[in-house]
């Protein structure tokens, strides 16, 4: 067998391990915007399904355009930090984009106890206007997402979307179909008084109750933490929702009360 | 020519690395629960291990053995890697799917096996043939058990409702959930080596 100095051996791993670091620096950097571009539109096609949109990939950024006004990003006090204006392209208020955060991030400074921003998508759907709340979680194997879009009342639920990284095909995976999904329309995630009290995933779940949808059967891991994950995910919102709330109702007291002076005018 | 023939046919049946050399079951447990990503894995792995073997041919006479599986890894991690990177950008539905599969490939036995034993020794041509054999011979194995798996475990093929539209849900026919699961692809693997044994004969031994 041939024989090989060390000097030989040093410089040749060097060479190799060099060559593939500079071919796959290249790769990755020539191929970024085309990966970003795909995971952008991959979003907002999920943010579009869950108002009951769907469209393929490459129509998704037009129509989120179309669909969505303003992206929000909350506080753990309900104080809005940033306001992103999606039909001006243009940020209003602060300096992130809600579009741009990564959810995990926000939950991880969240837990070690600092100050975390949350995304609130805003969308006007045939002239009725609704949020959008996404979350993330942990289901068997690994992350699972959602996207609950709610109703102005920030109350009903009219559309979900779930999706996995990993989870077990037939079984967990099962939180991605129809079957599994609209049961959670209609629902409310508020009680009687406006608490957050989330949609509970369980088993024989009663269809009339409106927190609670029926779990997969097979899937008990994976449902436990979708479950987990609305009622933490949701929780966080309690503030912006009652701060959303209170305008609201403000609004519709002060329309009733220009409806009664009309009809009292009207009388006369 | 009938020498690469036979390169490219044995590891099909004869020497099949799955069923015969009983390599590459991680991931071949993992993949098969749906055809798709059964598939997408098979054509990853062709391309890998044909590729991977073709380049440590043609490198064969300048590594240093002392070295060599360090050299074999580099290489094989790169190619996994660009493949990766190319599924993300072009197909992303695909890469989706496949998700960490893809980096398994890099420890996946077959491939360093074959460059241990085939590419290290063998001109360029060659080892290209035996990595594509090789890849197909595990790609078919993965083809039959996701075929099985999918129809089995969740009524559909790629996606498509079989047994829905067959009517068979209406007559009592339930989904069976162990099929998904693990262990049934490893019992799945042990019937196609029981088949496969009971027709050569060359693969019994003699005892």
């Amino acid at each position: 067998m041939k024989k090989f100095s060390n000097a030989y051996i040093f410089i040749y791993s060097a060479v190799i391990v060099a060559v593939a670091a500079v071919l796959l620096s290249v790769v990755a950097m020539s191929l970024k915007e085309n990966q970003n571009n795909n995971i952008r539109n991959e979003k907002m096609q999920v943010l579009l399904q869950a108002i009951g949109i769907d469209c393929s990939r490459e129509e998704a950024a037009q129509l989120y355009q179309q669909y969505f006004d303003q992206e929000l990003t909350v506080g753990t006090n309900g104080e809005t930090l940033s306001i992103y204006n999606i039909k001006d392209s243009k940020l209003e208020q602060g300096e992130t984009r809600a579009f741009d955060i990564k959810l995990k991030e926000q939950q991880n400074l969240e837990k070690s106890g600092q100050q975390g921003a949350f995304p609130v998508y805003v969308f006007n759907k045939e002239g009725k206007k609704g949020y959008v709340i996404p979350t993330q979680g942990n289901g068997l194997w690994g992350p699972v997402y959602s996207n609950i879009a709610l109703d102005e009342d920030l109350c009903t639920v009219i559309g979900v979307t779930f999706s996995h990284d990993s989870e077990t095909p037939g079984l967990g995976a099962e939180i991605t179909t129809e079957k599994f999904q609209a049961p959670f329309i209609g629902k409310q995630i508020l009680d009687e008084n406006g608490q957050v009290v989330s949609i509970a995933v369980k088993k024989n779940a009663d269809a009339a109750a409106m927190h609670e949808v029926d779990a997969i059967t097979g899937g008990t891991m994976t449902s436990n933490g979708v479950d987990e994950m609305l009622r933490v995910d949701l929780m966080r919102y309690q503030k912006f929702i009652d701060i959303n709330r209170a305008a609201l109702s403000k609004e519709e007291v002060a329309g009733s009360v220009e409806n009664a002076i009309e009809e009292e005018v009207s009388h006369e | 020519m009938s020498k690469f023939s036979e390169v490219f046919t044995t590891p099909l049946a004869k020497n099949n690395p799955i069923t015969v050399q009983v390599l590459g079951i991680c991931s071949c447990l993992a993949v098969t629960a749906q055809l798709k990503p059964a598939v997408v894995m098979a054509i990853s792995v062709i391309v890998v291990v044909a590729l991977s073997n073709l380049i440590i041919s043609l490198l064969r006479n300048t590594i240093p053995p002392r070295i060599r599986i360090i050299v074999q890894l580099v290489v094989v991690s790169t190619l996994v890697i660009l493949v990766n990177q190319v599924l993300q950008a072009f197909v992303y539905d695909v890469s989706k799917q496949l998700s960490v599969y893809v980096g398994l490939i890099i420890t996946n036995c077959i491939v360093m096996g074959r460059l241990e034993a085939f590419a290290m020794s063998r001109k360029p041509l060659e080892s290209v043939m035996d990595g594509i054999g090789n890849g197909m011979g595990y790609g078919i194995i993965l083809v039959i058990l996701g075929f099985f798996r999918e129809l089995f475990g969740s009524g559909t093929l790629w996606g498509f409702p079989v047994m829905e539209k067959l009517g068979l849900y209406n007559i009592g026919y339930e989904n069976n959930g162990l099929v998904i699961m693990a262990p049934m692809a490893l019992i799945l693997v042990g019937v196609i080596i029981w088949i496969q044994r009971t027709k050569d004969k060359d693969l019994q031994e003699n005892n």
